[in-house]
């Protein structure tokens, strides 16, 4: 598969941005993560694919705040965080733009972007550079945001990430409800977010666009990961192979390790399952 | 004229059951609690006020922004810490939590105060006066409270809807998490709204005061039941909703007290029964909703 | 969900599901034991020491109630004094139509599940915290409406007839016995709805009311029948206090419509243990014992007793019962289930009584 047009640097030494290692979430009894690493450096597009209930959401929602890691750390930018409360991790600059979009419904276009903004590190991004990338913004500020569409929706959603000048923005499942026009165009602002300095770690159930974006990946499968590395390095076997689970269509059951050949050398070790 | 007079005074009434009202409102809208000691808050209030006018003997007036500032400066702490274990540990251990909260107080008051009732005296002859027109006498107390009710409720709008921390007052009330990952201690923007609340729950407080006299029991018999009333009545979710019902309930009261003095209470029992079978707007829900 | 445990599931021939972890029939013929026991207590102590305790049976018999409402139902009432107060009048009505207040006692337990239900229909669809208001404000509107009707004694009140020319000591017995008996009856009446299919499907909400919902369980109607019962059972305790006090007194600071009672149901209640049977138990001589002690500064036990309820409420949610199962693992009226593997002395225990989990909203 080709590459897309924003390769990381080519340097990927020096301190990652975000480094989790060995990450163990459960939900209730669940367990929904199992030993998952990932380290994203300054620059890349770090994309988890995987598909339904491998974890991915619950992956950026803890790396966010929202769960805490049974076992496992999060550091970012040199510091654990893993004990930190999730508005203390937006101001210290990792924004998420949640799945299913989130905006607030009883505010304005404006009003939600204000409120993104209104613990903001200082940066590039303004609600007036905001408008600049999304223009038709502009002279529907002042409506309700449970009028627009999905793709408007979304905008919106990143707009308020944004604004908060992160470091690193978590986007988790941008096309969810989108038609394919309409997510690649929003995929299609991903170069000017990453030139203005934010990081993207993005979780998509879409697996090409995905990888038309992607400097590096990690694919999971119930909670485990199945594959990693980067999209020039990996076949579309491969992946697919990861993605569902065995070297032949239609998968196996989860738990048992997948067999040989498709984990690349970077996967975490396998802990003890249930 | 006397029921164009009862009217009249339904009316301004609504506006001190709007008052009550505002507070309850106010906290079930964002923090979705149930505060089952929000009228002996505003007893409580009424009675700090009591307090600091026998002991510093400053002019009435003068006691209201103090009040107003220890009932806030209460609400924020009670928010942060009574309120949000109670609200962290689930809907039923809230209820449990203001309901024992009520009693202790109640109990309290009655333990240091006695149940003696006690009244605001209000030291000015233009508020405790009333004066006519065209044959109706109005009380000039009424009048300033229900322009009192009018300002606060334009006031807790204009805050909502155009600053900053009503801003994010909404959103975190609108979504928790969203709010967090903007960067919003939804913890810290619940105690601002309990203060808020709990300001007009001392407004309340006082202006009852200084219509009637306050006991340790007027919290529960009187505020909780009005304020609740005027929220079913007027429809949940809107400040200015909590107005009209507060004005429907009191013109109610009235109306039922010109049949017969002793039917006064029970009318607006009625009204707010009809309105509960007919029209429960927004209080409804699936009782699981969290 | 996944059963994690350490060893392999075992073929499910070999696994037993019991509902009580030791023989019950001994923990029934305890209970039996006891109330012989205090049956027999007019024939051994002083009429004095019975007066006490059947101000106890009272509010054993309302916290019972109050439990099954709130710790099984998770419907919070603070207007059962409305029932209570029916139950009261619901006595004194009949003794004035020349009914023995004792042969009335069955009358005011069933009127007050029959007001139950058009109470219920004007509360049922409030969600929890304006269902709990909305209880108080209809019980103060009964309280007033029963004002009104001068003929019962309005606003001030009626002595209770039917009891003139009665030995003193043995109306204190017969006092007694009728409290015993209500307050046995109540608990027998939860333990046996709880372990009935009514228990399951309470259950059922309390976990996930919308799963329940969509699995047919008619949640509003399993709600409704506890709210009848536990008007029943309130209505039963007030008119064993109207036969104790001998009169019946309205009003709601102090009389028989006075908050102060839910006040006093739902701490000893809380205090004892939400959701276990034995909780409203303890929780009641814990009431008791303060009440005695501290008798004569009024208005303080129940400052004390609110004060302790919050504390348990937030840190000890299944209250001191909860903390002695908790230690010991006991269970006198269990209504739970148990599962056994081959061989295994001690089942594990499957999840029962917990505090309203469900049906209060899971916490964020």
């Amino acid at each position: 598969m080709s590459t897309s047009a924003n390769e990381a640097p080519a340097a990927q030494q020096g301190t990652p941005l975000l480094d989790v290692r060995d990450l163990i979430v459960h939900h209730g009894q669940l367990r929904a993560l199992s030993g998952i690493s990932l380290r994203v450096f300054p620059g890349e597009v770090y994309a988890i694919i995987g598909a339904n209930g491998a974890g991915k959401s619950t992956l950026l929602r803890t790396i966010a705040g929202l769960h805490h890691p049974t076992e496992g750390s999060i550091v970012y930018d040199g510091k654990d965080v893993t004990g930190l409360r999730p508005e203390k991790r937006a101001t210290a600059g990792i924004a998420m733009v949640p799945e299913g979009r989130r905006l607030f419904p009883s505010l304005t276009l404006e009003e939600n972007l204000q409120v993104g903004a209104t613990f903001a590190r200082s940066g590039p991004w303004t609600i007036e550079k905001v408008y600049d990338l999304f223009p038709w913004m502009k002279e529907r500020r002042r409506q309700k945001t449970s009028q627009m569409s999905g793709g408007e929706q979304q905008s919106v959603a990143i707009g308020r990430a944004l604004v908060a000048n992160p470091r690193v923005l978590l986007l988790d499942e941008l096309s969810l409800g989108l038609a394919p026009v309409i997510m690649r165009r929003i995929y299609g602002m991903l170069p000017q977010i990453l030139s203005s300095g934010v990081t993207v770690l993005l979780v998509e159930q879409d697996v090409s666009q995905a990888l038309r974006v992607a400097t590096h990946l990690q694919c999971l499968l119930e909670g485990h990961s199945t594959l990693e590395g980067r999209p020039a390095d990996v076949t579309a076997a491969q992946v697919e192979a990861a993605y569902f689970g065995s070297a032949h269509p239609g998968g196996q059951p989860p738990g048992d390790p997948p067999h040989g050949g498709l984990l690349a050398p970077h996967a975490p070790s396998e802990g003890s399952e249930a | 004229m006397g029921w164009v007079n009862a009217i009249i005074q339904g009316i301004l009434t609504g506006g001190l059951y709007a008052l009550f009202a505002c507070g309850l409102s106010l906290m079930f809208g964002v923090m979705k609690l149930v505060n089952l000691a929000h009228g002996d808050l505003a007893v409580v209030a009424a009675y700090i006020g009591i307090g600091v006018i026998a002991v510093i003997h400053i002019p009435f007036l003068w006691s209201v922004p103090i009040v107003v500032a220890i009932m806030a400066a209460l609400g924020y702490v009670l928010q942060r810490s009574l309120f949000q274990s109670a609200i962290n540990r689930g809907e039923l251990t809230t209820l449990i939590v203001t309901f024992g909260l009520s009693i202790v107080i109640e109990n309290g008051l009655l333990q240091f105060f006695t149940a003696n009732s006690r009244g605001i005296g209000t030291g000015s002859s233009l508020i405790s006066s009333s004066f006519s027109i065209g044959g109706l006498q109005i009380a000039w107390l009424d009048v300033v409270i229900f322009a009192l009710a009018v300002v606060v409720l334009l006031s807790l709008q204009y805050f909502l809807s155009s600053s900053k921390y009503g801003r994010l007052i909404r959103a975190v009330a609108d979504d928790r998490e969203a709010a967090q990952l903007a960067g919003a201690d939804y913890r810290h923007v619940f105690g601002i709204a309990a203060a808020l609340a709990f300001c007009t729950v001392a407004l309340a407080g006082i202006a009852y005061g200084m219509t009637t006299v306050v006991s340790p029991t007027t919290g529960t018999d009187t505020i909780l039941l009005f304020a609740f009333a005027a929220v079913v009545i007027g429809g949940l979710g809107s400040l200015w909703g909590t107005l009209v019902g507060g004005i429907v309930l009191g013109v109610a009261q009235q109306i039922g007290a010109q049949i017969n003095i002793s039917y006064e209470l029970l009318a607006g029992y009625i009204v707010f029964l009809a309105v509960l079978v007919i029209r429960p707007q927004g209080l409804t829900t699936r009782r699981s909703q969290s | 969900m996944s059963v994690t445990t350490g060893a392999t599931v075992r073929s499910e021939e070999n696994l037993k599901v019991t509902r009580s972890r030791r023989n019950v029939a001994w923990t029934g013929l305890g209970a039996l034991v006891v109330v012989v026991v205090l049956a027999l207590f007019p024939y051994i102590v002083y009429s004095g020491t019975t007066a006490i305790m059947v101000q106890g049976l009272i509010v054993l018999t309302l916290a019972s109630m109050w439990n099954l409402l709130a710790g099984y139902a998770g419907l919070v009432s603070v207007g059962q004094q409305a029932f209570f107060g029916l139950g009261a009048y619901f006595v004194l009505i009949p003794a004035m139509h020349g009914l023995s207040p004792f042969l009335a006692l069955p009358i005011a337990t069933v009127g007050a599940g029959v007001a139950a239900f058009p109470l219920w229909w004007l509360v049922s669809r409030l969600r929890l915290g304006y269902f709990a208001i909305a209880t108080w404000v209809l019980a103060e509107a009964v309280a007033l409406f029963i004002e009104q009707i001068q003929s019962i004694g309005g606003g001030t009140g009626m002595p209770l007839p039917g009891f003139a020319g009665m030995d003193p000591t043995l109306l204190a017995a017969y006092t007694y016995w009728a409290a015993l008996v209500v307050a046995v009856l109540a608990i027998a009446a939860v333990y046996f709805l709880l372990r009935s299919r009514l228990g399951l499907v309470l259950t059922a909400i309390r976990d996930d009311e919308t799963a329940a919902r969509t699995s047919g369980v008619r949640v509003g109607l399993a709600r409704l029948l506890v709210f009848v019962v536990a008007a029943a059972g309130c209505g039963a305790a007030g008119g064993v206090l109207a036969i104790d006090q001998l009169q019946v007194v309205p009003g709601t600071s102090g009389g028989v419509f006075s908050v102060q009672w839910t006040a006093i149901m739902a701490f000893a209640t809380i205090i004892g243990g939400l959701g276990t049977i034995e909780g409203p138990i303890l929780g009641t001589a814990v009431y008791m014992i303060l009440e005695q002690t501290l008798q004569s500064y009024n208005a303080w036990y129940l400052i004390i007793l609110g004060l302790v309820a919050i504390g348990i409420a937030l840190f000890a949610r299944r209250g001191l019962w909860g903390l002695v199962d908790d230690r010991f693992n006991i269970r006198l009226f269990p209504v739970g289930y148990y599962l056994w593997s081959p061989g295994e002395r001690r089942g594990r225990q499957g999840r029962q009584g917990r505090q309203a989990k469900g049906a209060a909203g899971v916490a964020s």
